[in-house]
Formats: C-alpha cells, sequence, structure tokens
C-alpha cells in the first residue's frame, strides 16, 4: 500500500529568505553606500536651544572654509522650499498647523530643529565649517511636559496656538457618565507612556540628484514609503512627480521613523538643487536623535468602573499627547485614530469615552512608533484590568474572562464604530495559560513569595487595528492620501517572474513571502520569483510599509493580480490545447483537459506563447502581465494573549525577565518563521519601554539621553528566550485570510511586562511605578510601600538602603 | 598634513594618503570602497562596524586609520570566497538571524571572533559576546541560533 504524499506547500513553509545573501556579504547598498561622481556632502547646524528667537545667523566665515561648497539658512530657501505640511488633517478636533520650515526662520521650537546647511567637498570639511557659523539667538522659556504645556500660562510655541493645543479630539461610545455614576467600583491611574527613540540601527539620510539641465531630481532616501515622500517632496520643492525618481535602496529598519520627511531630507535636495551637483546627508546617531522622529509620550488619566463581580461598565480617560515643536507628517492620526478607536479592545465594554489633547512641546516631533498609539491603548486597558482585578479580589484572568468578547468568524461591531473582522480571544488565552500552567505558575509565585522570592506574573490580552486601510475611511479620518496597495506581476518569455509592488519593505521579508503567494498561486518555483519594491520609477504607487500593512494590504493586491493572470493563462490555454474553457482545469501550474492530463500547458509554456503571441485567440492582448490596485474593504484585527514571569530582587530593584510567552494571531501565516522573527523583535521592543527606555529631557528641553551610551536599547545579555506560539483566525475579508503581523509583539509586551512587575510587588502594596522600571524607580516604590505598612515585610528584611 | 599609509584588508593592501583623523571605519568605507561595514553610532556602542584587526574583533570607529598602519583587516566582504558562504553566513541565513540586515556584518564578524577563542558557546556565552553588537530588529533570539549553528556547522573548529 502507497500513501499518498500531499506536495509540500509552499505558501506556509519557513522557507529561507531570498533577501539575506546579499546581506550576508556586505554587497547591499543602503543609502550612505551610495556614491557618485562629483558627490558633495551636507551637514546640518542645530539649535543647541529648546526654544529660541534666532536674532542673527554669520555664515561669512563658514562660506571661505576649505572645501566648502555654499552655506544656507531659511533665507536661501525662500520662494524654493515651501514648509512641510502635516498629511492627517483630524476633523472636528480644530487643528491648529503651523508652518514647519526645512530650515528654522525665525525661531527654533527644539534642540535640533535645523538652523543652517554646510555643503563640502568632504564629510569632514563640512563638519568642520558647521563650527564656523555664528548664531545669536534669544533664548525663551520651554515647555516639554504635555500636559504641563497644556496649562494655563506655559510658554507659548506658535502663535497659531497660543495654548500649545494642537488639537482636541474625542471618542464616546454609550452612556460613560450614567455608567460611573452607578458603578460599584471605580479604579484610576496615572499612567506616563513615556517617550521613545525608535533607534533602527540605521539613522536617516538622503542623497539627492538634481540635473539643472533636465530639472530631474533622483533621490535616494531612507524611507518606509517612496511614493509618500515623492508626492510630498513634489509639494515642497515643486520639482513635478513625473520628474522626480524616489528609490528606498536597502533600508536598515524603520519602525516608524521613517515615515515622516524629515526636514534633512528637503534640505539635502535643496542643496544639490542651489549647487547642480549630488549631495548627500547622513545622520549622525546623535543628530538622529535629535532630528529623527521619536515616540509615545503620552500622559493618560484613566478610569474604569465596573460592578462588584468584575464586569466593566465603563472607560473614561483624558490623553495629553506630546506633538513636539511641529506637527510631522502623520503626527495627529496616531494618539487618535490609532488609539482611541481601540479603547474596549477584545472586551465588551458598554460606554467609553475620551479626550486626546495633542499638544506642541519644546522636542524633536513625535511620530509612529512600533505599534503607534496601539501600544498606548492596549497598555491602559490591560493596566486598568489588573487594577480592578486587584480592587475586587479577583484574579487578573477572571477578571478579563468576565469581559472577553466572544469567538466571531465574520464582524464584531465595536463601541467606537469599528467593525472586527474575526476573533477568537478566549482560544488565544487559554493557548497562553495552558502552555504556563497557570494554576501551577500562581502556585509557585505563592511559594517563593514565602521564602522571601517576590515572582511576579503578567498577563495581557490585545487586538489591535492594522491593514490599513479603507481609503475611503483615512478620507473620512482626514488622512490626505489613500491607503491602498498596488502590485503588478509579470511573466518573462521564459517564465520567470518579476513583481512590482508599491509598499516597501526594509527587513521584514516580503521579497520572500510576496515569492511564496506567487509561487501558491501560481505554481512557479519560489526561486523563478523576484520581488521589486523602492524605486517608484519602477514599482506602482503604493502608499508604503507601516501599521502592518504590507501583506494585509499589499499582499491582497498581489494575491488579486496573480488571480488575475491565471483567468488570462486559462483562455489561452483553451485556445492552445483547443478545448472549451469550461473544460480546463487548472493545478499546481499546470492547464489541462479535464480528465486528460496529458494534453496540458505549464505556466511557463504560456507565458512564452503569451509573450511570443504566434497564436492568441481573437482579441486577446498579448503579455501575460496583471496588475491590481486593492483597497481594502475593512482593517484587519490581529490579535493575542501574552504572559511575562519575573522576578524582583527587593535590595536592588532589579527586575529579571525569567519567561515570556505570546500567543499571536495574524491568521495563516505565510513564512512561520518570518513571523516568529517578528514577534521577537516586537517583543523585545514593547520589554524596552517597560524596563529601561526612555528619551529624557530636562526642564530646559536640553535631550539627556543624547547618545546611545545614554538610552537603553535592549542588548542580547538582557533577555530571555521569548516562546512564540500561535492560533489562526482568517481574516474573512482578505483574498488570503492574512492580518499583519510587524506590531503585535510591541504591542502586547509593554503592559504585559509592567503588569507582571506590579504584581511581583503585591506584598508591597505597589499600584504604580513610572516606566521604565529601572532598579532605582522599583526599589524606592519598594520603600514606599513598606513605609506605608499595610502588611508588607518591614524594611530591615530587605537590606540596608 | 597627510599621512601615508599601508592597510590590508581582506588579503589587498591599500596604500592611501590620509588626514591623520581619519577614523578606520571611514578608510574602510570612504578610501577602500568596502561599504559592508556599517556606521551606526557616533559613540562605539552598536557594534555595527566591527571588523577584525589581526584576527580580533574591534569597533572600527574606535581606532584612528594611522592606527592600522600596518596592520591586517578582515571586513564581511573578506569572509565569503568565490560566491560560497563562510560557514558563519549560512548559519545565518538558515536560523533567521537577520531581519534589515544592517548591524549583520559586524555581527558576523563578532562572531567568527567568538568562535576562535570558544569554539562551543553556550547561549549565555553568545549573549554575552554579543552585547556589544546592537540588533533592534530581532530581539537577538535567531542570531543566538544562528551561533550556535554556525558553531554545530563547524565541528567545534574555529
Amino acid at each position: 500500500m502507497t500513501v499518498a504524499v500531499e506536495p509540500a506547500r509552499v505558501f506556509g513553509s519557513g522557507i529561507r529568505r531570498r533577501e539575506d545573501p546579499r546581506l550576508l556579504t556586505g554587497t547591499a547598498r543602503y543609502t550612505d553606500d551610495i556614491v557618485l561622481p562629483g558627490l558633495a556632502h551636507a551637514a546640518i547646524l542645530r539649535s543647541p536651544h529648546a526654544h529660541a528667537l534666532i536674532m542673527r545667523i554669520d555664515t561669512s566665515r563658514a562660506r571661505t572654509a576649505p572645501g566648502v561648497l555654499g552655506v544656507f539658512t531659511a533665507a536661501d530657501t525662500d520662494g524654493i522650499l515651501t514648509p512641510i505640511p502635516c498629511c492627517w488633517l483630524l476633523p472636528g478636533s480644530k487643528l491648529k498647523t503651523t508652518p514647519y520650515h526645512p530650515l528654522a526662520k525665525d525661531a527654533v521650537q527644539y534642540v535640533g530643529d535645523p538652523v543652517a546647511v554646510v555643503v563640502a567637498e568632504s564629510p569632514y570639511q563640512a563638519q568642520d565649517a558647521l563650527e564656523l557659523i555664528d548664531v545669536e539667538y534669544e533664548p525663551l522659556p520651554a515647555v516639554v511636559d504635555p500636559q504641563k504645556a497644556a496649562q494655563q500660562g506655559a510658554p507659548a510655541l506658535h502663535a497659531e496656538a497660543p495654548d500649545n493645543v494642537a488639537f482636541h479630539w474625542t471618542v464616546t461610545g454609550g452612556d460613560v457618565d450614567a455608567a460611573f455614576k452607578c458603578a460599584d467600583v471605580i479604579v484610576r491611574e496615572r499612567i506616563v507612556q513615556q517617550r521613545l527613540i525608535p533607534n533602527a540601527m540605521e539613522t536617516r539620510g538622503a542623497v539627492a540628484q538634481f540635473v539643472p539641465a533636465t530639472g530631474e531630481l533622483t533621490l535616494w532616501n531612507t524611507t518606509q514609503n517612496p511614493h509618500i515622500v515623492r508626492f510630498v517632496m513634489s509639494l515642497v520643492t515643486g520639482i513635478p512627480e513625473d520628474r522626480l525618481r524616489v528609490i528606498a535602496p536597502e533600508v536598515g529598519g524603520g519602525f516608524g521613523s521613517k515615515i515622516a520627511q524629515i526636514p534633512g531630507d528637503f534640505i539635502t535636495v535643496f542643496c544639490s538643487m542651489k549647487l547642480g551637483r549630488p549631495v548627500k546627508w547622513t545622520e549622525t546617531r546623535t543628530e538622529n536623535y535629535q532630528s529623527t522622529t521619536h515616540g509615545r509620550d503620552h500622559v493618560q488619566e484613566v478610569e474604569l468602573a465596573a460592578t462588584r463581580d468584575g464586569r466593566v461598565t465603563g472607560l473614561r480617560c483624558t490623553v495629553w499627547a506630546g506633538m513636539g515643536g511641529y506637527l510631522s507628517t502623520a503626527a495627529p492620526g496616531i494618539p487618535t485614530i490609532l488609539h482611541g478607536l481601540m479603547l474596549s479592545g477584545p472586551y465588551t465594554i458598554p460606554a467609553v469615552k475620551e479626550d486626546v489633547y495633542g499638544v506642541y512641546t519644546n522636542t524633536t516631533p513625535v511620530e509612529a512608533y512600533r505599534g503607534a498609539g496601539r501600544p498606548e491603548a492596549t497598555f491602559m486597558l490591560e493596566r486598568m484590568m489588573d487594577r480592578l482585578a486587584d480592587e475586587i479580589g479577583l484574579d487578573p484572568v477572571d477578571v478579563r474572562r468576565r469581559n472577553i468578547i466572544p469567538p466571531f468568524q465574520n464582524g464584531h461591531d465595536v463601541i467606537t464604530g469599528l467593525k472586527y473582522d474575526s476573533g477568537n480571544y478566549e482560544g488565544a488565552l487559554a493557548k497562553v495559560l495552558e502552555h504556563v500552567s497557570y494554576d501551577a505558575l500562581r502556585a509557585e509565585q505563592k511559594a517563593a513569595r514565602d521564602k522571601g522570592r517576590y515572582i511576579g506574573i503578567g498577563v495581557s490580552l490585545y487586538v489591535e487595528i492594522c491593514g490599513l486601510g479603507p481609503s475611503q475611511v483615512a478620507g473620512a479620518v482626514g488622512f490626505q492620501g489613500g491607503l491602498w496597495e498596488s502590485a503588478i506581476v509579470r511573466f518573462h518569455p521564459s517564465g520567470k517572474v518579476n513583481v512590482f509592488i508599491g509598499a516597501s519593505p526594509h527587513g521584514q521579508g516580503e521579497e520572500t513571502t510576496f515569492a511564496q503567494i506567487v509561487a501558491d498561486e501560481l505554481g512557479v518555483a519560489v526561486t523563478d520569483v523576484k520581488v521589486v519594491h523602492g524605486d517608484t520609477d519602477a514599482t506602482p504607487m503604493g502608499w508604503g510599509t507601516y501599521g502592518s500593512r504590507t501583506t494585509a494590504v499589499g499582499g491582497a493586491a498581489l494575491a488579486i493580480a496573480t488571480r488575475k493572470i491565471k483567468d488570462k493563462a486559462k483562455l489561452l490555454a483553451s485556445h492552445l490545447l483547443e478545448a472549451a474553457v469550461e473544460d480546463i482545469d487548472y493545478s499546481s501550474g499546470r492547464f489541462f483537459v479535464r480528465g486528460v492530463p496529458d494534453r496540458h500547458k505549464t505556466i511557463q509554456d504560456i507565458a512564452l506563447m503569451a509573450n511570443v503571441a504566434w497564436n492568441m485567440p481573437e482579441g486577446m492582448e498579448a503579455g501575460l502581465e496583471a496588475t491590481s490596485f486593492y483597497d481594502p474593504p475593512n482593517f484587519t484585527y490581529p490579535f493575542g494573549a501574552h504572559v511575562a514571569v519575573v522576578e524582583v530582587d527587593p535590595e536592588t530593584g532589579h527586575v529579571t525577565l525569567k519567561r515570556y510567552v505570546a500567543v499571536d494571531d495574524c491568521g495563516p501565516q505565510i513564512n512561520p518563521v518570518i513571523v516568529e522573527g517578528q514577534v521577537h523583535g516586537g517583543v523585545v521592543q514593547g520589554i524596552g519601554q517597560a524596563l529601561w527606555e526612555e528619551a529624557v529631557y530636562d526642564d530646559t528641553g536640553q535631550l539627556l539621553t543624547g547618545s546611545l551610551a545614554d538610552y537603553a536599547i535592549p542588548r542580547a545579555d538582557m533577555l530571555p528566550d521569548i516562546e512564540v506560539l500561535s492560533t489562526v483566525t482568517p481574516s474573512p475579508h482578505h483574498p488570503l485570510g492574512v492580518k499583519g503581523i510587524g506590531e503585535a509583539g510591541t504591542i502586547a509586551s509593554t503592559c504585559t511586562v509592567y503588569n507582571a512587575v506590579i504584581d511581583a510587588l503585591e506584598p508591597f502594596k505597589v499600584q504604580s511605578v513610572r516606566m521604565p522600571l529601572t532598579p532605582e524607580r522599583v526599589w524606592r516604590a519598594i520603600r514606599e510601600g513598606a513605609e506605608r505598612g499595610a502588611g508588607a515585610p518591614p524594611l530591615d528584611t530587605l537590606g540596608a538602603p | 598634513m597627510k599621512l601615508p599609509v599601508t592597510i590590508t584588508i581582506n588579503g589587498r593592501a591599500y596604500q592611501r594618503e590620509i588626514e591623520p583623523r581619519l577614523l578606520l571605519v571611514h578608510f574602510l568605507r570612504d578610501m577602500a570602497g568596502l561599504t559592508g561595514t556599517k556606521i551606526g553610532c557616533d559613540t562605539s556602542q552598536c557594534g555595527a562596524c566591527t571588523v577584525l584587526l589581526d584576527g580580533v574583533a574591534m569597533k572600527s570607529c574606535t581606532c584612528l586609520a594611522a592606527q592600522a598602519d600596518g596592520a591586517s583587516i578582515t571586513t564581511i566582504e573578506g569572509l565569503s570566497a568565490d560566491g560560497q558562504l563562510a560557514p558563519i553566513q549560512e548559519a545565518f541565513w538558515a536560523k533567521h538571524g537577520l531581519q534589515c540586515g544592517f548591524c549583520t556584518p559586524g555581527m558576523v564578524l563578532a562572531t567568527r571572533a567568538l568562535l576562535e577563542t570558544t569554539p562551543q558557546p553556550t547561549p549565555e556565552q553568545i549573549r554575552h559576546a554579543l552585547e556589544g553588537n546592537m540588533c533592534r530588529c530581532t530581539g537577538y533570539q535567531n542570531i543566538v541560533r544562528s551561533v550556535q549553528h554556525a558553531a554545530n556547522m563547524m565541528g567545534g573548529r574555529p
């Protein structure tokens, strides 16, 4: 007897990445690796003050320094560059934009605000000449905390927004005031989502080549969205889009920090326009910390109303979201649309209300950072769930189960107006609890406490909104663009395939996963598919790689394009095989006459015949190529449940992360190895926020964490292995059922680790510690708890302070 | 003032006149045209510029090119021969030890130095040895797996 073996399906297989050989051999070319004949080098002079008037700039000494080709200030850009536009104009929020000049005009609004630029023959000469520019400033009082900046009497940044409030946005659902009036229990917390620096390992930079004779610009740019760069660059410089080519070469990570166009990009282009030579600008890391966008920076005041038996009846909060000195490209949408609409998470909450104040502060502009709004929403909710559990004496898992949305396959209406696509939150929760043997873990925790060891367990659920998104919704919420994606699939005569996509992956591996989609749909080898991206002259328009949308939206465009190819190929096969199209079957790259498998044409045969076009059916065009523009009917909503186990040393306040388990559901996985890698990286970034990372400004607006020596990103020896599991709940509206995985880990892990640490500190009655949970902060919280008494272990058992 | 130096990179001697302040990493990238070595910071934290100097892993942003006069440097470009990946590169590929790839050249060379001295490292030894090389994409877990896999492929031989 023989056993039929299913041929291994390439969709779902953890094959090695196609992009890796060039990355592993040093032959990949990132922006700073681009060299052109006659290349000049730009260096930018940045404000040392957080808030000041520019009284005078003297560039005369710099102009005559060795190798200097030009020195420019805002006065030189007049009439050439317009201000940088904000592209997310929230309706109904009294949004107040202000002129955001690439080079500061009359005032500077943050440390790092560009003031002048030097272009020289070498980068060293440009850097030297910066020191010869004299700027006279009149310093003004600065404000860095978003809540303080919104208070009366705070220093005002912009005349357009004298109260520093850039917008006030609200979301409501149900009767939240009634919920609080009738509540058995109300818990409250003030949460600071500290400001973070994204730290893509490649800093930002650009190489601009403007050719005066033709008026054409080629721009190599470290970006997540070259087509948006072309659009915005054209608006600001006046160079028509048809003469403007943007290339995102190899891009060394983004995490949201390469979405916005920052002043340096425009300044580099301007220099090339002025000098008629190619110009390169590459941030130093310190410059990156000042000039590339930051993330988070919320002050949140949250209250949750519930019944005594743990049913949540209302959630009410006010958020002050720091925007920095100017509104960055997509900034207003992040603490609002991507945050406030996700308030109720995976739970049924009958009434919610949130007020969000976007506030100008004398800091680097804030933008998307991995998760972008959703980690901040998940944190609020999951923190309050633990507070409620503590208040009514229930296990945190039981409180969550009392409020969890039951499984659904095809749509669930949410109180904020969204419609989740599919979800099985209980399934993910059950899986993670079973994996960690939750009850046994609680018993171990108790036994350890009896021995004076402080183990903490954190459990969090999350659901996120991604796959952005229907363009109609984008327009309705003020996003100044569409959010569809595109793909072209092109068969060459030899049967090899090029795929051209509008999205722009930069480490996520879509050159591999997209080849897997094509291979699976059309029966070609993965190695016969090359995915082309990141060049606006080569690829169709697309809105970019962020918000876990490349596969969720671009992958759908690709799947549809391959199906168009299949439809055409079938018609051609029917013609060539002289059989009615209804009698043609398809299987694994072959078209054959039903019941006569020997009478067949492979997809490669068809590609050849379509390209030579010797024998086409009447009316059929030559070639085998299809284009698809896919605008999703809804967002996708990945979800999951995570557990963290920590141990806190009460003598030092040091937190050891002992175990981290993630169960994520992103729908069917095209490449589970890549999915796992995304979860690892995402989880670790979220852990970084909980335990180590913070952009610290002093009260005068100086960035104290101004280099990698001061800002603590996770290192290899600070982490345990992450245990990664999954469940699979397909999206009902996506052609492949997939949802997106890029941000999931970060969205869940910050609150999971935080809750675990607070759980470990339960004997000390600690309810909140400001993030990051550094040893000093934890140590102080333990001592304050012990001093309050309340049954905490006496101080003298904890070691001397 | 210009200084004449001769630095051997991946077996080939590069004779150049340099500014005394020129960093070794800039010599590699700008004067020898070997851009595989990356620059990720300005404080010698990130390790993206890690190369081997006379067989020892070092951050090439911490060293003046003048100090490397007469030395022998191995960069990422010198690891594979005839289009064949070296075992460490194969291992990073097999275990998904990279995402955006920017830290990878430094990571691979730091691994090479580790396996020279510790041919069969434990996960803890790997994490400790690579704590000076930052990666923002992988969370390090698959890098640890890659190094273990490389050690196994190399059969404990440096």
